[in-house]
Formats: C-alpha cells, sequence, structure tokens
C-alpha cells in the first residue's frame, strides 16, 4: 500500500508504514465485515421474531445446539486471528530488528523535552534532523521518568527508561517535517513535550552537519537569543513572567544577588549566566534542585551570547 | 392488581442502624448500590470537566497540573470504586443467593464487614487524592509514582484497603454457590449470570493480592525507599509495570464477566427462549478467567520487553478474543425463534451487543503488535476500553438495574421515559467515544492537556457528545427515584422468566423465600413452562 | 450470627444454614480460599525476589551470609514445633479434652512468640550494622551491585511474616478464650481448625523464606 494521506491514519513517512497500514486496513475491513453479520443478525432476527402483546402466551423452541454452526463461529474468527497474529508479529518483527547499515543518533528524554546527539558530537534539542532514504537507529534513554518517543508519521513507538537504553529505528521516505510526542504520561507539561522530526536530503544533511546547527545571519543578538529560547527548551523549566517552575524565572534577574544552594551568594552577570548554561551544576539558586542538564558542546559562543543578551533584555 | 407484600425486606426492620449493620444480603446488596452510584456520579462530573478543558487545545477551563489530578481522579474512582464492585456487590449481592434458592450468602458478617471496608477505602482514597493532587493516573507507574511530590501513599493505601472488600466479596460468592444451592439447583441449572458471578469471583480472589502486594510494594518504597522499582537504585521500574498489570488486565475481566452474565439472562427472558450454547456460554466464561491470567503483557509491547514475551502475549490474548466471540453469537442464536419483546432492559442488551462487539473487534487492532506500536497510549486506547467497560459493563449493569428494579422495590419505572434515557446514552456514547478512535488513529497520545490544532473538531465532538449522555443518565436518575416511591406495583414476575428470584414476592421477604423451594426444571426452560408475566 | 436460633444445643448454626456440616463445610471451603490468597499475596514477593536475585546472583550469595543461620534453623524449628502442638490441640478438642487442649493452645502461642523474640535479636543485630533495606542501608562489607536490594527483599518478605505471625497469635489467643469459655466442643470446634489452618500456612510460608534466603548457594 503506498504511504499517502490515508483515511484513518496520518499520512505515513518511513519504509515501516506503508506495511502497518495495510495490515491496519485488513483488520478494519475484517472487522466491519464481523460488525455487518452482528448487526444484521440482530436487526433481522429482532424485527422477524418481535410480538408485540405484553404478555406472550405460548412455549417456544427449545433449540439450544447446533454443532456445524458452533463450530463455524469458533473456528472462522480462530482462523482469522491466526492470520491478524501472524501477520503483526512478521511487521513488528521487521520494527525490531535494525538494519546493520543504520546511522545511530541518541536520544535523551528529559522533563519535559528530547535532546538527540549525532556521531560527529552535534547536538540539537526538540529537533531532530535526518537524511532522506537512510535508516536511523535511535538508542535512547531517560534521566528522569519513563517517557516514550512516538513518531505517528512513522508509525513507531517505545518507551524510553532511566537507566537503560531501548532502541528504535525508521527509515524516511518523504522530505518534510513530522511531529514527535511523548506517550508516556510524564507530568505537567506531557503534553508539551513535543519535537519535530525534520527529513531532509542526503546533501542538505551533509550541509546541515558541516554548518554545525544554525546560523543566525541577519537577526538580533536578542531575537536569536529569544528563538533558541524555544527552540532549545529553555521554556519548558525556565518561565519568564516572574513565575518559578522547574528552574527560576528569567526576567529582570540580571544585576540581582542571589543565594546559592549551600552557602554564598553571587551576582547575576554575564559570567554567571555563561556559568549556568554551559556548566548548570555549579552553582545552584537556593531553592532549586540540580537537574538542569549541560549545554556545553549543544551550544557554539555566538547562542550563548544570544542567549545571554535574551535574558538581559527581560524586564 | 399488583400489591406489595405487608411484610418485606424493606420494612422488617426500622431504622438507620438496621440497614447500616444489616446481615441480610439485600439490604447490603442496596447499601453498595448506592454507594457505587454515588461514586458513578462523582466519576461522571470529572469526566464533563475532562471534556470541557479538552473542548479547545491550551487552557480552556483548568491548569494542566489539576487536569492530571482531575483525570487520575476519573479513572480511579471509576475503575475502584465504581465498575470493579459495581455488579457483583450491588446486583450479584442481591439476586445470587435467591437466583440458587439460598436464604443469604454464605457468610453474611464477612459481607456486612465488605461494605465497611469498601465504604472505609474509598473515603479514605477520595480524600487523600482530592487534598494531596494526586496526578499519576490510575496506573500509578513507577517511577513517575515514587518521584512526584503528591500524596500517592495515602490513594495507594486506600486502593489496598478495597482490595480486601473486593477479595472478601469474591470468597463469599465462591463458597455460596458451592454450598448454598437448594435441593434440585444443580450446577447445569445454574442461571448464566451465577456462572458470570462464579468466573468473577475466582478472579478477584486469585487477581486482588498481586494488587495488594504491588501498591505494599509502591507505598514501602516512597517511605521507606527500599528501592525495588528505583532504577537509580539498582532497581526495576518494568517490573512495576509487569505486577501491576498481572492484576489490572484480569481486573478488566472482574468488570466484563458478570456483565455478560446479565446479558444471558436478558436475552433469553426478552426473547422467551431458552439460551442457546447453555455449556459453552458457562465454559466460556471460566475460559475467559483462566486465560485472563495469561496476557498482561499486552499493556507493555513498547516497555523494552522482549519480542519473544511480546509475541506469546499477543497470541494469548487473540485466544481470549474467542470465547468472547463464541458468546455473541450464542446471544444471537437465542434470537432466533423466539418472541422478542422490546422492554428497556432488553434495549440495555442490544445496546451492549452493539458497543460490546466494536469494543472486542477494536481490541485486535491493539492485540496486534505491529498496529499497537503505533496505537498504544493513544485515544484508540480510550475509546477501545471505555467501549469495552461503559458499553459492555455499564449497559449490563444498567440493563440488569431497570430489570431487576421492580424485583428490589416492587414497583415499575417509567417504561417511556427509560426509552428516551437509553436513546440519549446511546446516542450520546457513540458520539463521544467513535469520535476518539478517529483521534487515536490520527496519533493522538492519551493523558494530553493541550494538543496540536489538527484534533480539535473531533475532540469538540467528543465532548459534546459527552453531553449527550450526561442528559440520558440524569433522566435515567429521576424516573427511577420515582418509582420506588410512587411507581405502580410490579408484582412477583413481571417479565415472565424462569429463573428462581421471580419465584418469590416483589420485594422479597427477609428470607428470600417462604420456605426452601426446590428447582424441578432449568432457568431457561421456555419450551416447556411460560411463566405469567404480572404486568 | 445469633438471629433465627431455635433451639439450644444447635446454638452455633446461623439461620441461613441448613444443618451443621452444611454451616462447617462452607466455613472450611472460606478458608481454604482465603488461605489461596494469602499464597499469592507471598508469591508476588516471591516473583520479586526471583528476578533480583537472577539480576544478580553473586551479590545475593555474598549477603545472604550475614543472615544468621543458626538462628534462622533455631526459629524452623521453634515453627515447626508449633504447627505439631496446633495439631495436638485440635485432636484434644475432637476428644473434648478442653485442658489438655487449652494447654496445647498455650504452648503454640507461647511457641510464636519465642519466634517473634528470636526474630527481634536477628532484626536488631541488623539494624546496629546497618545491614538495612534501600535508602537506609549503609553497610559496607558486602560484594556485589546493590546488596540493599537483597535487605529489601529480606525484610519485606520477614516482615510479612512477621506480621502473619502476629496475626495468628491474636487468632490463637481469641480461640483460646473461646475453647476456656466452653463454647468450643467435639461436636463443634470449627473456629479452632480455621485457626489451625491459618497457622499450618505461615508455618509453610517460614519453610520455603528459610532455604531462600539464608541456606542460598
Amino acid at each position: 500500500m503506498d504511504t499517502t494521506e490515508t483515511l484513518l491514519l496520518p499520512p505515513g513517512g518511513s519504509t515501516i508504514a506503508g506495511e502497518v497500514d495495510a495490515l491496519f486496513y485488513f483488520i478494519v475491513y475484517a472487522s466491519i465485515a464481523i460488525f455487518g453479520i452482528v448487526l444484521f443478525g440482530i436487526i433481522y432476527l429482532s424485527i422477524k421474531y418481535r410480538t408485540e402483546k405484553a404478555a406472550v402466551e405460548g412455549t417456544t423452541s427449545g433449540v439450544s445446539h447446533n454443532t456445524r454452526l458452533e463450530l463455524a463461529w469458533s473456528i472462522i474468527p480462530a482462523i482469522l486471528v491466526i492470520i491478524v497474529f501472524i501477520w503483526g508479529f512478521n511487521v513488528y518483527m521487521k520494527m525490531s530488528i535494525v538494519p546493520k547499515d543504520a546511522m545511530e543518533v541518541k536520544v535523551t528524554a528529559q522533563k519535559w523535552f528530547w535532546s538527540f546527539d549525532y556521531p560527529d558530537g552535534i547536538n540539537t534539542v526538540n529537533e531532530l534532523v535526518v537524511p532522506l532514504g537512510k535508516p536511523v537507529k535511535l538508542l535512547m534513554s531517560s534521566r528522569d521518568v519513563i517517557h516514550s518517543f512516538f513518531v505517528p508519521a512513522f508509525r513507531i513507538k517505545m518507551d524510553v527508561l532511566p537507566n537503560r537504553y531501548t532502541l528504535t529505528w525508521f527509515e524516511a521516505t518523504k522530505i518534510g517535517r513530522y511531529d514527535i510526542m511523548c506517550a508516556e504520561f510524564c507530568g505537567d507539561r506531557h503534553s508539551e513535550m513535543l519535537a519535530k522530526v525534520r527529513v531532509v536530503s542526503e546533501r542538505e544533511y551533509k550541509e546541515w552537519l558541516e554548518s554545525g546547527t544554525e546560523t543566525a545571519e541577519d537577526i538580533t543578538p536578542v531575537d536569536y537569543g529569544r528563538a533558541l529560547f524555544r527552540t532549545k527548551a529553555c521554556y519548558t523549566c525556565h518561565n519568564v513572567d516572574g513565575t518559578s517552575a522547574v528552574g527560576p524565572a528569567l526576567n529582570g534577574i540580571v544585576g540581582k544577588r542571589r543565594a546559592l544552594v549551600g552557602e554564598g551568594e553571587v551576582t547575576i552577570d554575564e559570567n554567571y549566566l555563561r556559568e549556568s548554561i554551559l556548566e548548570p551544576r555549579a552553582s545552584i539558586a537556593a531553592g532549586y534542585q540540580p537537574v538542569m542538564p549541560t549545554y556545553q558542546g549543544m551550544l557554539n559562543d555566538k547562542q550563548v551570547d544570544a542567549l545571554i543578551a535574551y535574558i538581559k533584555s527581560l524586564k | 392488581m399488583n400489591k406489595i407484600p405487608e411484610v418485606n425486606y424493606l420494612n422488617a426492620d426500622r431504622g438507620i442502624k438496621s440497614w447500616l449493620f444489616t446481615l441480610d444480603h439485600k439490604r447490603i446488596g442496596l447499601l453498595y448500590l448506592f454507594s457505587i452510584m454515588a461514586a458513578f456520579l462523582l466519576g461522571g462530573v470529572f469526566a464533563i470537566l475532562i471534556r470541557l478543558e479538552l473542548l479547545g487545545p491550551g487552557k480552556d477551563i483548568m491548569e494542566a497540573r489539576t487536569y492530571n489530578q482531575i483525570f487520575t481522579l476519573h479513572g480511579a474512582v471509576m475503575i475502584f470504586l465504581f465498575i470493579i464492585p459495581s455488579i457483583p456487590a450491588s446486583l450479584g449481592n442481591f439476586i445470587l443467593p435467591q437466583m440458587i434458592g439460598a436464604k443469604d450468602v454464605a457468610f453474611p458478617r464477612l459481607n456486612l464487614l465488605s461494605w465497611w471496608i469498601y465504604m472505609f477505602g474509598a473515603i479514605f482514597a477520595v480524600i487523600s487524592m482530592s487534598a494531596g493532587s494526586v496526578d499519576t493516573g490510575w496506573t500509578f507507574y513507577t517511577p513517575y509514582s515514587t518521584t512526584t511530590s503528591t500524596s500517592v501513599v495515602a490513594m495507594t493505601l486506600g486502593i489496598f484497603i478495597l482490595g480486601f472488600s473486593s477479595i472478601f466479596t469474591g470468597l463469599n460468592f465462591i463458597v455460596t454457590i458451592h454450598k448454598m444451592r437448594a435441593p434440585g439447583q444443580t450446577w447445569f441449572r445454574l442461571p448464566l449470570f451465577v456462572w458470570g458471578l462464579y468466573a468473577t469471583a475466582i478472579i478477584q480472589v486469585l487477581a486482588t493480592p498481586v494488587l495488594g502486594i504491588t501498591v505494599l510494594l509502591l507505598i514501602l518504597e516512597r517511605v521507606a525507599g527500599i528501592g525495588i522499582f528505583d532504577p537509580a537504585m539498582g532497581g526495576d521500574p518494568v517490573l512495576f509495570q509487569h505486577f501491576f498489570w498481572f492484576y489490572s488486565h484480569p481486573a478488566v475481566y472482574i468488570m466484563i464477566l458478570p456483565g455478560m452474565g446479565i446479558i444471558s439472562e436478558l436475552i433469553s427472558t426478552f426473547s422467551q427462549k431458552k439460551i442457546f450454547g447453555y455449556k459453552a456460554i458457562a465454559f466460556s466464561s471460566l475460559a475467559i478467567a483462566f486465560i485472563s491470567f495469561l496476557v498482561w503483557g499486552h499493556h507493555m509491547f513498547v516497555s523494552g520487553q522482549s519480542q519473544l514475551a511480546s509475541a506469546i502475549f499477543s497470541f494469548l490474548t487473540f485466544l481470549v478474543g474467542i470465547p468472547s466471540g463464541i458468546k455473541i453469537f450464542n446471544w444471537l442464536a437465542t434470537l432466533y425463534k423466539g418472541k422478542i419483546r422490546f422492554d428497556t432492559p432488553m434495549l440495555y442488551a442490544f445496546s451492549f451487543l452493539f458497543l460490546f462487539t466494536i469494543g472486542g473487534l477494536t481490541g485486535m487492532f491493539l492485540g496486534t503488535l505491529a498496529t499497537d506500536v503505533h496505537l498504544h497510549d493513544t485515544y484508540f486506547v480510550v475509546a477501545h476500553f471505555h467501549f469495552v467497560m461503559v458499553g459492555g459493563t455499564v449497559m449490563a449493569f444498567f440493563g440488569g438495574l431497570h430489570y431487576w428494579w421492580p424485583k428490589f422495590w416492587g414497583r415499575m419505572y417509567n417504561e417511556i421515559w427509560a426509552k428516551i434515557s437509553i436513546a440519549f446514552t446511546f446516542v450520546g456514547f457513540n458520539i463521544t467515544f467513535l469520535s476518539q478512535f478517529l483521534l487515536g488513529a490520527k496519533g493522538m497520545p492519551r493523558r494530553y492537556y493541550s494538543y496540536l490544532e489538527q484534533f480539535q473538531s473531533l475532540h469538540g465532538f467528543s465532548s459534546f457528545g459527552s453531553w449527550i449522555m450526561a442528559v440520558g443518565f440524569i433522566i435515567m436518575a429521576i424516573y427511577l427515584i420515582y418509582a420506588v416511591f410512587k411507581g405502580p406495583p410490579a408484582g412477583d414476575n413481571p417479565w415472565g422468566a424462569l429463573t428462581f428470584e421471580w419465584r418469590t414476592t416483589s420485594p422479597p421477604p427477609k428470607e428470600n423465600f417462604k420456605e426452601t423451594p426446590t428447582l424441578t426444571h432449568g432457568p431457561y426452560d421456555y419450551d416447556k413452562i411460560i411463566p405469567k408475566r404480572t404486568i | 450470627m445469633t438471629s433465627g436460633n431455635s433451639s439450644g444445643h444447635r446454638a452455633h448454626l446461623a439461620h441461613h444454614f441448613s444443618e451443621s456440616s452444611q454451616q462447617s463445610e462452607s466455613a472450611r471451603m472460606g478458608m481454604w480460599i482465603f488461605i489461596l490468597t494469602e499464597v499469592l499475596l507471598f508469591g508476588g514477593l516471591f516473583v520479586a525476589y526471583t528476578v533480583y536475585r537472577s539480576a544478580n546472583p553473586e551479590m545475593f550469595y555474598n549477603a545472604h551470609k550475614h543472615l544468621d543461620i543458626h538462628l534462622g534453623t533455631l526459629n524452623t524449628i521453634v515453627l515447626i514445633t508449633s504447627s505439631l502442638t496446633m495439631a495436638l490441640a485440635i485432636r484434644s478438642i475432637q476428644l473434648n479434652d478442653r485442658k489438655k487442649s487449652i494447654k496445647l493452645l498455650a504452648t503454640t502461642f507461647a511457641l510464636a512468640a519465642v519466634f517473634l523474640i528470636v526474630k527481634y535479636f536477628e532484626y536488631s543485630h541488623k539494624f546496629h550494622l546497618g545491614q538495612l533495606p534501600g535508602k537506609f542501608y549503609t553497610y559496607t562489607g558486602i560484594e556485589g551491585s546493590n546488596p540493599h536490594i537483597f535487605f529489601s527483599v529480606y525484610f519485606m518478605m520477614t516482615g510479612l511474616h512477621g506480621i502473619h505471625v502476629i496475626a495468628g497469635m491474636i487468632a490463637i489467643s481469641w480461640v483460646m478464650r473461646i475453647t476456656i469459655q466452653g463454647r468450643l466442643s467435639s461436636e463443634y470446634y470449627t473456629p479452632m481448625e480455621l485457626t489451625g489452618l491459618y497457622w499450618h500456612l505461615v508455618d509453610m510460608i517460614w519453610i520455603f523464606l528459610f532455604p531462600l534466603l539464608y541456606l542460598i548457594g
């Protein structure tokens, strides 16, 4: 079956999607057939044998067996489900066995964002960039609770557990952007734990790898910082309206003094902000947990500067 | 003209104490009925709140944390306080001893104790969940449940207590069915509702202790940090899922098997016809009960368990579907050459057949490994289990409630309002949950406070349906309560049914029968005898 | 169970039963089912034990050496003896020898207490060394990964068993009381019989716990 837009399922975008969809629609048609028989039975029999009278006299037929009929409605469904089971198992094994030539991306889930580590040392947050037509193996683990990596368009889903690795893989067949969602309940912002897969051509992918991550040519540092604040998922833990979340609010903090966990105080300036981004666990603001991951290697200097500029601009 | 008997179980003793400390299974059944209906109302209000919040993406009426709390409350209240005890403890308690011709259940004091434990556990759980804002979902998966700051311990303690209530009911029923049958009431003359309760009781007794130890471990994990489920301490969070589903999957059959029993009664009575394939239905209940213990892993196809385990669980899951299918076809065959009447209980039975068949067939998508990967933890699953639980169990429960309501109170409800009510419920239900199948297939994950724009119209439909359904239930509550006080007397056997409970007065005397009855025919021998309808 | 009784000598027969044998058979069956639920309750812990032992076989072996095998053996003997005295107490009441039955029940109760006292010494020794479950574990002398898991399992299993011993002692003292009051006889001794069944279960569980925890290897 083609992986174009279908009635019940989202448009497919991976090699496995077509196979899953074919099975899905087979079960749809089989179900409709069985449901049709049951519905017809109910309607036909209840019209044919209906009786109007409130109190009904006279006994009815004592028929309570029909071996052939009973065998038929046991064996035919049994055959059907065996077909579906075997078919489902075959496709499932294809989903489970990762092709040998797959490129590997490490996926880390954390409340409430996804980060991706590429073999070449590149990191991204909430955006997985992959080349078209190449199998991609995802090696996944979580830093806190159980999450689940779900890409509806690719028909893949796998739980992401703390302290162990789980695997899944896909091979994209169409250029485009696809939703990644967290499918295992993980707390307040479970429904905001969204990301994107960006499928690009092989050539574009190479270029993207070489350029590091996205660049900012034409925009001001503050605007660039604002964009990074979203794409790097800073917003999942830091508010900019003065309210605390997992981490402290970031508006109007520059120049203020702040107590640290343990002992001491610090004046919030560019150096402290830089340290907090690159080595977040070095000095923790009092009242907060040391849960922020390091952004060392995930942001270049220009990006750190842009984020600091953005934070300074917040009132 | 029918009359209410002057002395019956309702007026034999008077005063609030004679109810709260009664040993009469009929009164205990009613106590349970009132309690679980209160739980149903509470759970229903939470359901409406969930649907209101999901009217649009983003915030509608509440914060994310409140929403998480509400769906947890909805699940836990509906499952542990309503649907698990629903049919066995209320209808079963009232009807089972009468069906087998006994004066009471084997252990009346244990029966009362089970209700008290239920009340204590229920109040404890609801208060702790509301006050402690538990937000784990009713499945309370580790390590989320061991790390969240909310009062998971109090809630799970409530569930632990409720487990005893369930075990005691199950234990009581097994012994009652074995030891308390009247002369002539042989195993294969037992009404199929009794067989359903029997299979249910076996699961209650065997599965509930495992839930007990699971929540106990969870409590110890939180309180004492024993590290069993904590990955940071060498524990295994997936072990929790195994434990949890080892109970909670059979629990699904605790919910549905008694419902299937009721449907057998209704279909036979209202088509005035011997049930087709009595033994097939009875044994399929036992088969379902047995296989239900072996399929828990189908909740965990994407949890990282081995492919082999997943394959085995998938296969066994399909196996459990076959006895359910057999039941459906047997019920259809019972209609053949019957004299079918469309009284309200029969309409519930038809609704059951319609909705449960959809629920069962959509289960195929989830039992199949490859398609489950896509559908797992989406609204497809939500819709599937609501079709089975509401379309199946709740429809059967209300069918049974309408069927035995005249037996409980000696009075009949208004048939026209009853039909209006079920029309609302049926239509509303389908609008609410059919749209959720589509949402799930399109990739809408469950337990989402907010959602992407493309899901909005279907969510809107679903919320709209929930209001229609609510109207149906409100109408039902009004005419049923009205009937208790003002309904016309129904007589001993308003439906012309053959099972034992219709041979005593409505309402029955305190000891069920004036003298111990002897049974001389099967429960569905409409080919030999037609009892007279009293209405 | 008193309402509806007509004659004095059948005072123990509840109104909803038609004869004594039906009542006692029901009670016995109910107790067996209850025992089944208890087995499944412990079953969960046995599964946890199996999972963690197979995940850390060496750690389990190293950790078990820190249990006192002598005290464990002593407790096993104590419990088996108490099962015997319980059975003899039932035998005596069947023969209508009420005095002997009471003495034997008292012995059973005393043996149960001995079991708990021995257990108390074992526990306090472990508390002292810091061989405690989960996050309270402070001991350092055991090799292998996550030795605290062994003690989590140990304390949960023996602790839950200990609670059952206490429940059994409560049941035994209640049976002793109604025996002294003269409410049990060779004609009606169901409460003692059921307590006996329960006590044998408590004993049985220990017989599984002892080798699994103390005799690994």
